[in-house]
């Protein structure tokens, strides 16, 4: 058994080599392979069902808005330990960014190439603000401020009507533009396919800025932090310095995620960066599996179907079945009756318990837990090859 | 890359002058006026019995805490106060009592973490992942490989720290401890929980490091004959004062170090 495992493993260990040492690339492919697999579910029964091809294919340019904020909460939360439930404030920050950066409300008429950066260098600005006075506090206390941070922020693009419109929003923001290329002008609002690989070349851009920085000093530097403040401190790390880069990395993506967000609705609001979009992309964040960031992006992908298209079907499922009403006491269990939108946090917060009841390191955990359980079984094989040859 | 730390060139001065030091906590004095004189290349010991203030001494050296009072000169610059980090960065490395060890990261990148500053690659040479950021790194791997050579950890590179038996714990922290390239190691209770031939090695390491790699060494530890057999010099604290300071012989004979121990047997 022992010699068939290593010459799987020699067998594979070229390329295995090469694509770790070309990283970007496997990513790449990776991202490609997904672009072209997606669209083609609708094709499988009972996907077929749900809707047409556009529809699955706006949905999931829908779906890389929260997967970009998934992968920038990764930062701050999975790798740098660094809890932070106002998540949501620079995804509305980079969403307003781009409203005033090209929009009839202002009047200006930026290109949606350059606001991608602009807004994710202003939240990232915003992360340092915020983060500056707050990160030497730890655990529960940084919690608390950014849960603050993440109820303020709305609420003063709600009041500070004069500039933002208050409770309307801001409409009529410029979508974005190939100016003529590939044929493309406006991306519209009747095509996704512009949105949907646009965002794929957003994601796929964020993925392997943020593997490259995972396995370099500073990625390295936030484990250390995470795992042990004072010994992190005492290899010389200075603590606020490499806190506050994860926060501002962290806050740029959700600043892009933000741009691209305004620019495919066109209209944004305050109510659509409330509490629920932060912890939404916690919860796809905790589910994925911290730290490792394929796993946050497959969990965000699935959390985000789920509530935006599994709900929906579970309702209709439900009708179509006719189950006759069951009576338990005073109440009324009757399935075709259940809107199972209303209860989508419900079933997020009971999805979250029974996570951390059985598998607390997420649906896809990190290398470095897959690397642990390796480890331990190499081992222990190595043990019991020593006794054998040793008797 | 190890052998060329700056502790070789002829030293006149004191490697660590520290004068007065104390330190309260809320009314209770856990140091009181503590003083060193720390010539390069000795293998300083100071003992004493629980609660003594030998930890708080070490967080007091290495910036964890700031003294009530007192000044402490590291290669003739006033460290006093200066944030753990900064004294990390100037050359005073340290390990802890209870291990602290990065558990969820590998032996070898606990190590990397450690020695990462002499690579220093640019947060967009990063993001760009230039050919010069990849060998900085490749040059770090080498050089991490090698320290853990050194402590006999190489084989358990990959493994996670936290899953290392006891005594590769206590070793890894040593590890990467040197790492960080220290002219002055301070080890805190270096041997707690070893067993005797686990002593026995760390002993020889201790001595490696100073006459390998001119780190001058403060330990502070329980076990006497360890201290007895390892030090140029003894301290002796007892409810935070100097009781006693010379040749371990001398202090053994110390009336007043053997009242202090025997105080606390009887109290046990």
């Amino acid at each position: 058994m022992t010699t068939t495992r290593i010459g799987l493993r020699q067998r594979l260990g070229p390329a295995r080599e090469f694509l770790r040492g070309h990283q970007s690339l496997s990513i790449t492919f990776g991202m490609a392979i997904a672009a072209v697999v997606l669209p083609l579910i609708v094709l499988i029964p009972p996907f077929n069902g749900f809707g047409t091809q556009k529809d699955f294919v706006g949905g999931f340019a829908d779906a890389g808005v929260f997967v970009l904020l998934a992968i920038g909460l990764n930062v701050v939360v999975g790798l740098a330990g660094l809890l932070d439930l106002g998540y949501a404030a620079f995804f509305a920050i980079g969403a307003y960014t781009m409203a005033y950066g090209a929009s009839g409300y202002s009047g200006l008429d930026t290109p949606f190439w350059i606001m991608i950066v602009v807004g994710a260098f202003v939240a990232a600005v915003f992360g340092l603000l915020l983060g500056a006075p707050t990160l030497r506090l730890r655990g529960d206390y940084l919690a608390i401020v950014t849960l603050g941070f993440g109820e303020i922020v709305p609420l003063v693009f709600l009041n500070a009507d004069t500039y933002t419109n208050g409770t309307n929003g801001i409409t009529g923001i410029a979508q974005p533009s190939l100016y003529g290329l590939a044929g493309i002008n406006g991306f519209g609002f009747t095509n996704p396919w512009p949105y949907y690989i646009t965002v794929l070349l957003i994601i796929t851009i964020a993925t392997m800025l943020v593997y490259r920085l995972q396995d370099s000093r500073l990625g390295r530097a936030w484990v250390a932090l995470r795992e042990d403040e004072l010994a992190a401190a005492s290899m010389g790390i200075n603590t606020v310095s490499t806190k506050l880069l994860a926060f501002a990395i962290g806050a740029s993506t959700a600043g892009l995620a933000g741009v691209f967000y305004s620019a495919k609705l066109a209209s944004i609001t305050p109510q659509q960066f409330e509490f629920q979009v932060s912890f939404t992309a916690l919860a796809m964040v905790v589910l994925g599996g911290m730290g490792n960031t394929w796993g946050v992006i497959l969990g965000a992908f699935i959390v985000y179907e789920i509530q935006s298209q599994g709900l929906h079907q579970l309702d209709a499922f439900a009708k179509s079945l006719h189950a006759p009403p069951i009576s338990l006491g005073p109440i009324t269990l009757d399935l075709s009756t259940i809107n199972f939108i209303n209860y989508q946090y419900l079933l997020f917060g009971l999805a979250l318990v029974l996570m951390m009841l059985l598998r607390p390191e997420g649906l896809f955990p990190s290398r470095r837990r897959r690397e642990e359980l390796h480890e331990a079984a190499a081992e222990v094989e190595a043990t019991a090859a020593d006794a054998v040859s040793q008797t | 890359m190890l052998a060329t730390l700056p502790a070789a060139e002829p030293e006149t001065t004191q490697l660590l002058e520290v004068r007065g030091l104390s330190k309260s906590f809320r009314g209770l004095r856990a140091l009181d006026g503590y003083a060193l004189d720390l010539r390069p290349l000795t293998i300083h010991g100071v003992i004493g019995p629980n609660g003594a203030g030998k930890t708080t001494l070490f967080h007091i050296l290495s910036g964890f805490l700031r003294p009530t009072s007192g000044t402490i000169y590291f290669a003739g610059q006033n460290i006093t106060g200066s944030p753990a980090y900064r004294v990390a960065r100037l050359g005073i490395g340290r390990t802890f009592q209870n291990i602290r060890l990065f558990g969820e990261l590998s032996v070898l990148d606990n190590v990397k973490v450690a020695m990462q500053r002499q690579w220093p690659p640019s947060l967009v040479a990063t993001l760009l992942s230039t050919p010069g950021f990849r060998r900085r790194e490749r040059e770090l791997e080498a050089a991490a490989l090698e320290l853990l050579e050194r402590v006999g950890l190489a084989r358990r590179r990959d493994q996670l720290a936290r899953n290392l038996a006891y005594g590769d714990q206590r070793r890894l922290e040593i590890a990467r401890a040197v790492g960080t390239r220290p002219r002055l190691l301070l080890l805190d209770e270096p041997s707690a929980g070893m067993n005797p031939s686990e002593t026995q090695e760390l002993l020889a390491l201790i001595r490696r490091l100073r006459d390998d790699l001119g780190i001058t060494i403060v330990l502070v530890a329980h076990d006497i004959p360890l201290v007895m057999n390892l030090c140029d010099r003894i301290q002796v604290l007892n409810y935070g004062k100097l009781i006693a300071e010379g040749h371990p012989a001398a202090v053994r004979a110390n009336p007043d170090v053997i009242a202090a121990y025997l105080g606390q047997a009887r109290r046990a």
